[in-house]
């Protein structure tokens, strides 16, 4: 399985409208950071939670994103940074 | 009804002001949740899916579990760079010296440098490296901590007595998939020469999340 994005690449975390359990949290989503690495693929989390099998494995990734960008009134410094993991489909190119 | 388990291992963080913001303190385990725990675990002994001794086993296994593995870590990680080498580049080879699995899910190391001061927190739920840790305290469960660990950090080390200066970088893990994290605390000054014994001394919990630092070397005597 191929991944689509490598460290180094630009990212934007994508406003899925998606019930049911979900791992993105809602403070990412249309936030741009950038591949941090590549953690690997996995079962689906978002389909194991309802009994199915997981199946097809989606790629996961580490995101890193100025805090500056995630929050309007962030009042630490500006290299301050947020790690995340994030699944390929909630993820496209910035 | 079987004997429900007493989950009061945690210490809680002594109590601290929140400036008036509103904060939603975590509601107690429902009466209906302790029934629905009870029942499911009842039926799938009584199914035959899993046997009593199983929970037991896997209860003794969790509680067995505490701080000081994850001390006895960073000790031989600050003393010994071919292993702290290994850690960081594959954390499931290295956990295997000490006996650690931690699959499904893959340890991640980050380290504490003189530019960067790493924090972990699960804003979900409450995912903890617990194999190597034990349970997580009290604190670390909560909204409040889970909520503004990762959007004013800064504040929440400054409550646990923390001071990051400005220099130096926050970098905060939400550790919300499947990599389960611990940080490597900087080794404190005054310690060179010291054995694993005396440096794992020094590793508290809290450092290990990131909250805190390791304790000064003045802490230890010899």
């Amino acid at each position: 399985m191929e991944p689509r994005f490598q460290p180094g690449d630009r990212v934007q975390v994508l406003h899925r409208d998606q019930p049911g359990h979900v791992r993105t949290p809602m403070y990412v989503r249309g936030k741009t950071g950038v591949i941090e690495r590549i953690v690997g693929s996995f079962p689906n989390p978002e389909l194991l939670a309802v009994g199915h099998s997981g199946l097809p494995y989606k790629m996961l990734y580490r995101v890193n994103f100025r805090q500056g960008e995630l929050w309007d009134d962030y009042e630490g410094p500006t290299d301050d940074t947020l790690e995340i993991e994030i699944y390929e489909h909630w993820l496209a190119p910035a | 009804m079987s004997e429900t388990h007493d989950h009061a291992h945690d210490h809680d963080h002594p109590t601290h002001t929140h400036d008036g913001k509103p904060i939603q303190e975590d509601p107690l385990p429902s009466l209906d949740a302790q029934v629905l725990e009870a029942s499911v675990r009842e039926l799938l002994i009584e199914k035959g899916v899993i046997s009593a001794d199983d929970v037991r086993r896997a209860i003794d296994m969790v509680e067995s579990r505490n701080p000081a593995l994850g001390a006895k870590i960073v000790a031989r990680a600050w003393e010994d760079p071919e292993f702290k080498e290994l850690l960081m580049s594959d954390s499931d080879e290295a956990l295997m010296a000490f006996g650690i699995d931690m699959r499904p899910t893959e340890l991640c190391v980050v380290e504490n440098t003189d530019e960067v001061h790493n924090m972990v927190v699960c804003t979900l739920c409450s995912c903890y490296p617990r194999p190597v840790l034990g349970i997580p305290p009290a604190w670390y469960k909560r909204r409040d901590y889970r909520s503004r660990a990762v959007r004013e950090p800064r504040a929440v080390l400054q409550e646990f007595g923390t001071t990051i200066p400005d220099q130096k970088q926050v970098r905060v893990h939400d550790s919300n998939a499947d990599l389960r994290y611990l940080v490597l605390p900087q080794r404190p000054a005054g310690t060179e020469g010291w054995d694993q014994e005396r440096l794992a001394r020094l590793v508290t919990r809290d450092s290990m999340i990131g909250v805190s630092d390791a304790l000064p070397a003045t802490e230890v005597d010899d």
